[in-house]
């Protein structure tokens, strides 16, 4: 099939790529036809977010989204910063990247399925349920388009009797909008060379929970961050806590995946922080009503990759445009996509060839207000690896003395690089989860309405097979079946010895594995599309 | 010969269903909806008969709010003809889905009418039974193999203890059960066909039908959270428990 532009993915970024091409393609009275694909089973099923979002591009992209019905229905009040010990909270003054003055505190995915809508009625085609499986590249090298995965294939590979082929989606321009460490993007940094000269990129991992509170310890637009406690000082993590509309409260959790104990569980981390004093108040008599997870492109700045190739181009963050001390991406996601539907709507005027590299769209990104936002913040994360006090102290000379505009740029390390071999740390004594305010992993994946397809090729890939037990095992104690929050990765005993039990099934498409495994071993395909989480106002 | 399939706009079957905290039914809000997989079922048979040549035209129906469109383009993405939706913002009951199926059929003539047996949301398996009393058709109920041929439909039905068919006089009345068929995978290019097929909206007005609610729903509520298991020692307590604790035997 033939498209105009094809983008791969429906997140902020895809769909305000798609809008803003469409926007300018009526002005001009062009034909300009725009896909967007989108692996889950529709608009906003995979989206998790925490979210306060600036209105920032969201303004510039639709300015009346107000009588549109947007759903930002909670404007951001009251902000706190806490640092926690184990007993105790300490209120410390709010950084300034962290005010939210005329921010919103929003559920993402559903802002998605509302931008979803409007790009519908301008006439962009949207096909949830299914996934981009392979980048299609002309004879030149450029990029062709994408391959949608195959349907109804079974477990050992056979064409099942419903067995439905992949189509091919062909492009003058594909944007890959895969969201963080995209599995095309991923075959992209490589084959153009794309990370060359660029700061590997960090993440982190976000676990989120949906709760309804008792309506008397409802603070409607009350946010909330904190930092210290359960962490150590070595290991970067923090909270939120927001409260939306009717009731609801978004609580979430991040662990930098630059974590070096490989006894630490993200997962069980975010679990007993719920039950700390200052937070367990908020969340006693309520009720929790969804869980999921997702990695987060940390790097900022310095890790942002080249972003055109021929035929192509990447945007949000699959690329990686998240502003660290700022908690926030959405807003600089949708600039990206807007940015580079400007760029490649004046290159593809006139009915120019497929193929070609729109450079411009990197260009036009160096000008805009994103850019500059990213270059003042681009020391704070990296300062943490010298440990949280040290960090702060860092992140406020950085922030109220250099303004951001420190001669020096502080680098990243790469995240799977981090573990020590578990000999040389301490196992963590996680508290039993107590079924009111804390929870296992597998009664909590039930709540992300996550499924695939049982007879299918496993999507969590394994580049060696003997190099779980051998190395992961062996020598790091198996993080993955601490790190995943979906209990996907399982060491089981059989008859004297270990092996590794992948229940893709449960997968909850967060990419952690893909990025902490220790060789980078696993390597994260798409699975039939449709499958994964069917989140609800995450 | 044409065929009327019925299709339910329903919660999503990975989706918790979770009630409403005040008990009014169950939270719908930003939950993903699909078509009702038995409905699934009854579309895949309805297009497998038409395949076969056994139909000339397939038509989809479905009742409900706007949305209902999208569950009828799926319909029609799987291979229907045409869609009709009979637009309503009641949360409408099966005996005025029946009556208004039977009052479409009236119009549409067809030979055979194709139901899901129930819908995952409220398992009320009544609507295709409501519907064959109404015209006055045979029906075939829990169909687990269907078979056409010379204005006759053969219907294998799942019953308590094993299969019962049964030979129906066409029209007929068909709701499908689970074992009927494995429904196909929707493709890309037939997505982009479908939204070109036409879709007609009535109104329960024009079809003179009355669909103001007759039950009412008292309460939602979740069931009780399952107590732990223990472990007994050995098979005489055990006995004993069932004996004088669960009083089962």
């Amino acid at each position: 099939m033939e498209f105009d532009v094809v983008i791969v993915g429906g997140g902020p970024s895809g769909l305000s790529a798609a809008i803003r091409l469409r926007q300018l393609a009526i002005e001009a009275g062009e034909d300009l036809t725009v896909c967007v694909l989108e692996k889950g089973s529709e608009i906003g099923a995979h989206i998790l977010s925490g979210a306060v979002i600036e209105p920032r591009s969201l303004n510039e992209l639709i300015p009346d989204w107000k009588d549109k019905g947007a759903p930002l229905n909670t404007p951001a009040g009251e902000d706190r910063f806490l640092f926690l010990t184990e007993t105790k909270a300490y209120q410390l003054p709010t950084p300034p990247q962290m005010n939210n003055h005329g921010n919103y505190i929003v559920s993402l995915g559903n802002v998605c399925r509302w931008l979803a809508e409007q790009a519908q009625a301008l006439e962009v085609e949207i096909y949830p349920g299914f996934a981009a499986a392979e980048v299609l590249y002309h004879e030149d090298g450029s990029v062709k388009g994408v391959a949608t995965g195959d349907m109804g294939r079974t477990a050992d590979g056979e064409e099942g009797p419903n067995f439905a082929p992949g189509m091919e989606l062909h492009a003058r321009q594909t944007l890959f909008a895969e969201g963080v460490r995209g599995s095309l993007t991923k075959t992209l940094f490589q084959r153009f060379n794309l990370r060359d000269g660029v700061d590997p990129q960090v993440f982190g991992l976000g676990i989120k929970e949906l709760w309804e509170v008792e309506p008397s310890r409802h603070r409607r637009g009350s946010i909330t961050h904190t930092t210290g406690w359960p962490m150590d000082m070595k290991t970067y993590g923090g909270s939120w806590l927001y409260h939306l509309e009717d009731n609801l409260v978004s609580v979430g959790f991040v662990v930098g995946l630059d974590y070096q104990n490989p006894y630490l569980s993200p997962f069980e981390e975010m679990q007993r922080f719920k039950t700390h004093p200052e937070i367990r108040k908020v969340f006693e008599g309520g009720r929790r009503l969804a869980y999921g997870a997702r990695a987060i492109s940390a790097g900022g700045y310095q890790s942002i990759p080249k972003l055109t190739f021929p035929g192509g181009l990447l945007i949000g963050d699959c690329a990686g445009f998240l502003n660290v001390p700022k908690i926030k991406g959405t807003h600089t996601a949708m600039k990206s996509g807007m940015t580079a539907a400007e760029a490649v709507f004046a290159a593809l005027k006139g009915g120019a060839p497929a193929g070609q590299e729109v450079r411009g769209y990197a260009e036009k990104l160096r000008q805009t207000w994103l850019w500059d936002e990213l270059y003042r913040v681009r020391n704070i994360k990296p300062s943490f690896h010298w440990g949280l006090p040290a960090a702060m102290a860092y992140s406020a000379l950085d922030t109220y003395v250099f303004r951001g505009k420190a001669p020096w740029t502080l680098r990243h390390r790469p995240d799977h690089e981090q573990l020590k071999p578990a000999a040389e740390c301490t196992p963590i004594d996680y508290p039993k989860p107590d079924g009111k305010l804390s929870f296992d992993r597998l009664s909590s994946v039930f709540l992300s309405n996550t499924n695939h397809e049982e007879d299918q090729p496993c999507h969590l890939t394994l580049k060696d097979a003997n190099t779980p037990v051998a190395l992961n095992l062996g020598r790091y104690a198996g993080p993955e079946q601490r790190y995943c929050p979906a209990g996907v990765y399982e060491f089981v005993q059989e008859g004297g010895s270990s092996r590794l039990q992948i229940n893709a099934q449960n997968c909850v498409h967060c990419k952690t594995c893909d990025i902490k495994d220790p060789s980078q071993n696993i390597n994260w395909v798409t699975p039939e599309g449709g499958g994964g989480p069917n989140y609800p106002n995450m | 010969m044409k065929i009327l399939v019925a299709v339910k706009r329903a919660i999503d079957y990975n989706v918790k269903a979770r009630p409403k905290s005040d008990g009014t039914g169950v939270d719908l809000a930003n939950v993903k909806m699909s078509m009702n997989p038995f409905d699934e079922i009854a579309v895949e048979e309805a297009l497998r008969i038409q395949e076969a040549g056994g139909a000339t035209e397939t038509i989809a129906i479905s009742i409900g709010p706007k949305q209902c469109q999208e569950t009828l383009r799926t319909a029609m993405a799987m291979g229907v003809d045409r869609g009709i939706l009979v637009e309503t913002e009641v949360e409408t009951q099966p005996l005025a889905v029946a009556k208004l199926i039977a009052a479409v059929v009236k119009q549409e003539q067809p030979e055979l009418v194709i139901l899901g047996k129930q819908a995952i949301d409220d398992d009320s398996n009544q609507t295709g039974q409501m519907l064959a009393a109404l015209l006055g058709w045979p029906q075939g109920t829990f169909a687990a193999k269907v078979t056409v041929a010379d204005g006759r439909a053969k219907v294998a039905r799942e019953i308590d203890g094993g299969i019962q068919t049964v030979d129906l006089r066409m029209p007929a009345v068909v709701t499908a059960d689970l074992r009927l068929n494995e429904p196909r995978y929707v493709k890309l290019p037939n997505i982009m066909k479908a939204k070109k097929k036409p879709l007609d909206t009535l109104t329960p007005e024009q079809l003179g039908v009355d669909v103001t609610p007759r039950l009412t729903l008292v309460k939602v509520a979740e069931p009780p959270a399952r107590k732990g298991g223990v472990k007994v020692p050995d098979v005489a307590t055990l006995v004993d428990k069932l004996r004088n604790e669960a009083k089962v035997i």
